[in-house]
């Protein structure tokens, strides 16, 4: 079929570009953990190779950054997160902790090779206290209370100031996932801090974002989608000062976060669901349905007393 | 036809209006088979002459017009549009007002629509729809929801009468979303469907519109308690698998200085 078949006689067949727009769509909307089955389908239903790969290759890089998911790096030396703030080009992602360069395959999502980071793309060794101070002390925070958790922190600005007297910019991202497609489940939390250190006045601002999504789908399909967003700050003080207190607000706003969705569960049966239906009906008791004749006769009497009105 | 399924229980039931009319469009040939099996959020129209809503779907639609049940009228108007027979409308008319009684003391509030119509061999097909819309701007008591929507499709084949017994066959779903935001917790969405199915075998002593209702009645309830102890408890245990939450009696590490 010709590219962009527009011809108005073609105008109910699609055109190879718009079927690989609609491919892209359903695989960015893919939840997590089932980009792959989502793959599968749309490779089918379009039965044209080459058009899905075109779209593969346009969206899981998009799919892959959007929900932080971690890949295993080839030397066993950890994860590398998939994240904007870590992407060098569109295949290659600075993993901060091991100071390496990994390049991945999007669409297989593996990761294929690394390198040492080079000299310019690593942090001055004043900013390098900073962040590794923080990141050692977020991930002992992180390995206590994700199971299944990755973190990373970024310099995103200023990332070669030499000393004290300049500002600069950390990312922490925080990505956990767990994928159980036999029982039909799967769900990622992720959260996005962003640390901007002051240097006048001596201030570090934080502002966050949480999102998490969970999706259950045996003999149905029911999505969870819960996010908030935060502000909060502290005073900029040593490392190892700055790395406890920013590491205790993202502590206790995601601890917060947590109970209050506890929360809305908890008032999901009795208060927030009944608002769509309730259990019973008004009267507490099941419908009568073997003496529903007085509902029609009532009717009746009411229609006869408007008119007679 | 697999595939284009698999991805509809795939993608969240927010999208599910975007995700069929793009699978419809990639799948011209499937179109009748895609919507019949895939249920989308429910539209209404008004009744002109007594001023009065009235449900869409696939069982009153003739060419662009839709039937409705108050007036049996097509709207936008239509000639020859088909009416089920005389019989059958005198049960449709009494299904509407019982059911309009039975959806307001269950749903306190929300649109409602009947329609029957002739099957082959003396049988017929009746469709029970709800919609109701529970935001606290639209018909929610308790003005808990941001935004939430309930809609529920029931049709129910009726087999013919045999020695005083008839095969009722359901085939229920109900699509919903509900979303609560406020300053401290966020934004929580939850949003989901379902269909399940039913056959009986009743005696039709007490009349089709009783054993109908007693069987949507009851699936009704089976549905919104799966929704709420099954498929919400899922996605619950999951986000505390992924951060689960401390055991009892640990205090929050509070910020210092």
């Amino acid at each position: 079929m010709a590219d962009g078949g527009d011809e108005p006689d073609e105008a109910e067949e699609l055109s190879g570009r718009q079927k690989a727009e609609i491919a892209k769509w359903f695989l960015a909307n893919a939840p997590a953990g089932e980009i792959q089955y989502v793959a599968k389908d749309v490779r089918s239903i379009l039965g044209d190779d080459g058009i899905y790969e075109m779209a593969a290759a346009e969206a899981y890089p998009v799919h892959n950054k959007a929900h932080l998911i971690a890949l295993q790096m080839p030397d066993r030396s950890g994860e590398v997160l998939i994240t904007a703030y870590g992407e060098l080009d569109k295949n290659n992602y600075f993993e901060p902790r091991t100071a390496q360069v990994a390049t991945v395959d999007h669409v297989k999502q593996v990761c294929t090779n690394v390198r040492p980071a080079s000299d310019e793309e690593l942090p001055s060794p004043y900013i390098e206290e900073f962040r590794s101070t923080l990141a050692d002390e977020l991930s002992k925070y992180v390995g206590e209370t994700y199971p299944k958790g990755t973190c990373a922190v970024y310099c995103i600005s200023g990332k070669d100031a030499e000393g004290p007297g300049a500002d600069f910019e950390f990312v922490i991202v925080i990505s956990a996932a767990k994928y159980s497609p036999q029982n039909f489940c799967n769900g990622r939390w992720q959260s996005i801090w962003n640390v901007d250190f002051k240097d006048d006045p001596q201030f570090v601002e934080i502002k966050g974002k949480i999102l998490v999504g969970s999706h259950y789908f045996e003999e149905g399909n029911v999505h969870l989608d819960a996010k908030n967003e935060f502000k909060d700050s502290t005073i900029f003080q040593s490392p190892e000062d700055c790395a406890a207190s920013i590491t205790n607000i993202i502590c206790h706003r995601e601890t917060e976060f947590m109970a209050s969705l506890e929360e809305s569960y908890v008032h999901l049966p009795d208060t927030t669901f009944k608002d769509l239906r309730r259990k019973l009906p008004v009267t507490r008791t099941l419908f009568p349905w073997n003496n529903t004749l007085q509902f029609s006769l009532t009717r009746d009497i009411t229609r006869e007393l408007e008119i007679g009105q | 036809m697999e595939a284009a399924m698999d991805l509809m229980r795939r993608i969240s039931p927010k999208e599910s209006e975007t995700a069929l009319s793009t699978l419809l469009s990639l799948l011209p040939h499937h179109s009748a088979d895609l919507l019949s099996q895939v249920d989308l959020p429910l539209q209404v129209c008004m009744d002109q002459h007594l001023m009065k809503e009235f449900i869409l779907c696939e069982y009153n639609r003739d060419a662009d017009s839709y039937r409705s049940p108050w007036s049996n009228k097509y709207f936008p108007p239509l000639e020859d549009g088909p009416l089920p027979s005389a019989q059958l409308r005198k049960l449709e008319i009494e299904a509407n007002e019982v059911f309009t009684v039975y959806r307001d003391q269950y749903y306190e509030g929300g649109i409602s629509s009947v329609y029957i119509w002739e099957d082959h061999n003396e049988s017929f097909i009746a469709c029970f729809l709800i919609k109701k819309d529970g935001s606290r701007t639209g018909h929610g008591r308790r003005g808990y929801l941001q935004e939430g929507s309930w809609d529920a499709v029931h049709v129910i084949e009726v087999g013919p009468e045999e020695e005083g017994t008839a095969h009722y066959c359901l085939t229920s779903t109900v699509m919903l979303s509900l979303t609560t935001e406020n300053k401290s917790s966020g934004t929580f969405n939850l949003s989901g469907s379902i269909r399940r199915q039913m056959s009986h075998d009743l005696s039709v002593a007490e009349g089709h519109l009783c054993n109908m209702g007693k069987m949507i009645e009851e699936m009704e309830g089976k549905l919104r308690n799966s929704l709420d102890q099954v498929y919400f408890g899922k996605t619950r245990e999951m986000v505390c698998t992924l951060r689960p939450p401390p055991p009892d009696g640990i205090q929050l590490r509070l910020p210092e200085n």
